[in-house]
């Protein structure tokens, strides 16, 4: 469908013309990467982490906070954005559905989030000498699983909110605990009991946690994924049940 | 050709009723005004035609279709440009007339239509860049990439400089001459009477008149109006008790009188016998504005309010 293509491809440029997306969801990951990957101590094996090595442990986790960055700046800022300045009334108007512009987005936001992927695993391996997942099929589809769940949350906060402003707002304050339970300050392994389960059931920690598995060869967990496709479901489907045109 | 027809359209929001029991038609190729008081009711009319909303009682026809059943071809004839509506901020003029023309599955060449607009030499500038005129008429391009039958304008020169505003009135013009129906909503007599073939007035959601602009100015036709600035104190009332005159008003230091027959020669006459010379002496003739007042009891905004 021509529509759908131009649409995906005008939103891919309209999302490299935004500095803050070159900053933060593009360049921010990598940029930690190679600034954690130079500390030496953090490429140590640590007893602490079941004998990985920090490097390895924080690999996964900066992964998950590019998809991050994506689901909760990005993609509900735009949305609500184009809600209320009426470009998707605009669109209403028009023969092509304006679900079409949520689709080019999830569209754009899982390619994006794929280039990402592929850049930190070669930066990571590169500089850092973390070893490849070991099972890249699984690896991917954990990944795309985590994003999944986390566009659907994105989307669920450009629904509620009124304005770009308030989703950016609304994002930048779920950003902080979700990556806090993905381990960005504290890795999983060494959260306590009560911060693992929560940690456990968060989108970011399940997802963290089923990177993990596959990158070290294995499967990932079936509870693990099975959170990741509840909060897909019941996200995904409060947003479509609350979103609004205009 | 009736290309729409609008039959006891009923709207309500609440328990308010925002549009009652309107109906008109409107014929293919003409511009057709729906004119009205901010909050008449106009733009819920129109978008109960673009299928926008769901009418609570009333028929919609769009070329023959109905636009809550058949609202996918609809918008396929129907070419709309909406009351602050605007893009991605970041989308260049080019990007966005291809982006729209491929919603349409026979859109008119976006070029031409750019160059038609005078809009070629902004083909690489970002939508956030161009003044309030250009993006209006980039909203017009758009509204006509579709190539369709007929066009909502809805407050298309609201915030518009005057002259911004007399170029798009030609732009109007153009596209009827493309043969396609224009369907305009406004607030400004002097939009209307300029362009419209035929106006609907809306006032508080009911029709309250139908016909042409000189139609309706004839509708209301109280005679002439004298205005002057009389060069001394005198007595209105010895105005009033002429026969030709209708009412006398004090407008500031301007005597305004109405009314019919010989106005102007009884009016000068009176005044010369009391010794009072009426000075800045101006004969007016009935406007829409006077229509438009005589219709709604309220004042029309004046162009730049």
């Amino acid at each position: 469908m021509t529509a759908l293509r131009l649409l995906t491809l005008t939103e891919i440029r309209l999302f490299l013309r935004e500095w803050m997306n070159w900053a933060f969801v593009i360049g921010l990951p990598p940029l930690l990467l190679v600034i954690l990957g130079a500390v030496p101590d953090l490429r140590e094996p640590d007893p602490g982490l079941g004998g990985l090595r920090a490097i390895d442990v924080y690999t996964p986790i900066l992964i998950a906070m590019a998809v991050c960055f994506m689901a909760f700046t990005s993609l509900p800022t735009v949305i609500a954005d184009y809600r209320a300045k009426g470009v998707l009334r605009r669109m209403r108007t028009t023969p092509v559905r304006p679900q079409a512009v949520l689709g080019a987005h999830l569209v754009m936001s899982l390619l994006m989030a794929v280039l990402t992927l592929t850049l930190l695993l070669v930066l990571s391996s590169v500089v850092s000498g973390v070893a490849l997942p070991g099972n890249p099929v699984g690896y991917l589809a954990a990944y795309l699983l985590m994003a999944a769940s986390l566009f659907a949350l994105g989307l669920l906060v450009a629904a509620l909110a009124p304005s770009g402003q308030a989703a950016s707002g609304i994002g930048t304050v779920l950003f902080f605990p979700v990556l806090f339970f993905g381990g960005l300050w504290v890795p999983r392994e060494a959260m306590n009991d009560t911060l693992r389960t929560i940690s456990d059931f968060s989108p970011l920690g399940a997802g963290v946690q089923s990177l993990q598995d596959a990158g070290a060869g294995g499967w990932p967990q079936l509870v693990p994924l099975l959170v990741l496709v509840g909060w897909t479901l019941v996200a995904g489907g409060l947003a479509a049940r609350y979103f609004r045109w205009e | 050709m009736t290309i729409i027809e609008v039959d006891r359209l009923t709207k309500r929001y609440g328990d308010q009723t925002v549009v009652d029991g309107v109906s008109f038609a409107v014929e293919q190729g003409e511009i057709f005004g729906i004119l009205g008081p901010n909050g008449a009711g106009k733009t819920t009319t129109v978008e109960c035609i673009e299928g926008l909303r769901t009418p609570d009682a009333g028929s919609i026809r769009v070329a023959g279709l109905d636009p809550q059943q058949h609202g996918a071809e609809l918008k396929e004839l129907l070419g709309v440009q909406l009351q602050s509506s605007e893009l991605p901020a970041k989308i260049t003029v080019g990007e966005a007339m291809k982006l729209y023309s491929s919603y349409y599955r026979a859109p008119a060449g976006w070029r031409d239509l750019l160059e038609e607009l005078n809009l070629t030499d902004k083909l690489g500038t970002q939508f956030r860049r161009l003044s309030g005129g250009q993006k209006q008429r980039l909203s017009i391009a758009l509204a006509l990439v579709g190539n369709p039958e007929v066009a909502v304008l809805d407050e298309l020169t609201t915030g518009l400089d005057p002259q911004a505003r007399r170029d798009t009135w030609g732009l109007i013009e153009r596209i009827r001459d493309r043969g396609v129906t224009v369907l305009l909503v406004t607030h400004f007599m002097e939009e209307a009477e300029r362009l419209c073939d035929r106006l609907a007035v809306i006032d508080r959601g009911r029709l309250v008149a139908l016909d042409t602009p000189a139609g309706l100015v004839a509708r209301v036709a109280e005679g002439q109006r004298i205005r002057f600035r009389p060069s001394g104190p005198f007595d209105v009332a010895v105005l009033e008790q002429l026969e030709e005159v209708t009412s006398v008003e004090r407008a500031g230091p301007q005597v305004v009188v109405t009314g019919t027959g010989n106005l102007l020669l009884a009016v000068t006459t009176e005044l010369a016998r009391h010794q009072v010379i009426a000075g800045d002496l101006r004969v007016e003739q009935v406007t829409l504005d006077d229509a438009f007042v005589a219709l709604t009891g309220r004042r029309p905004l004046t162009e730049g309010a």
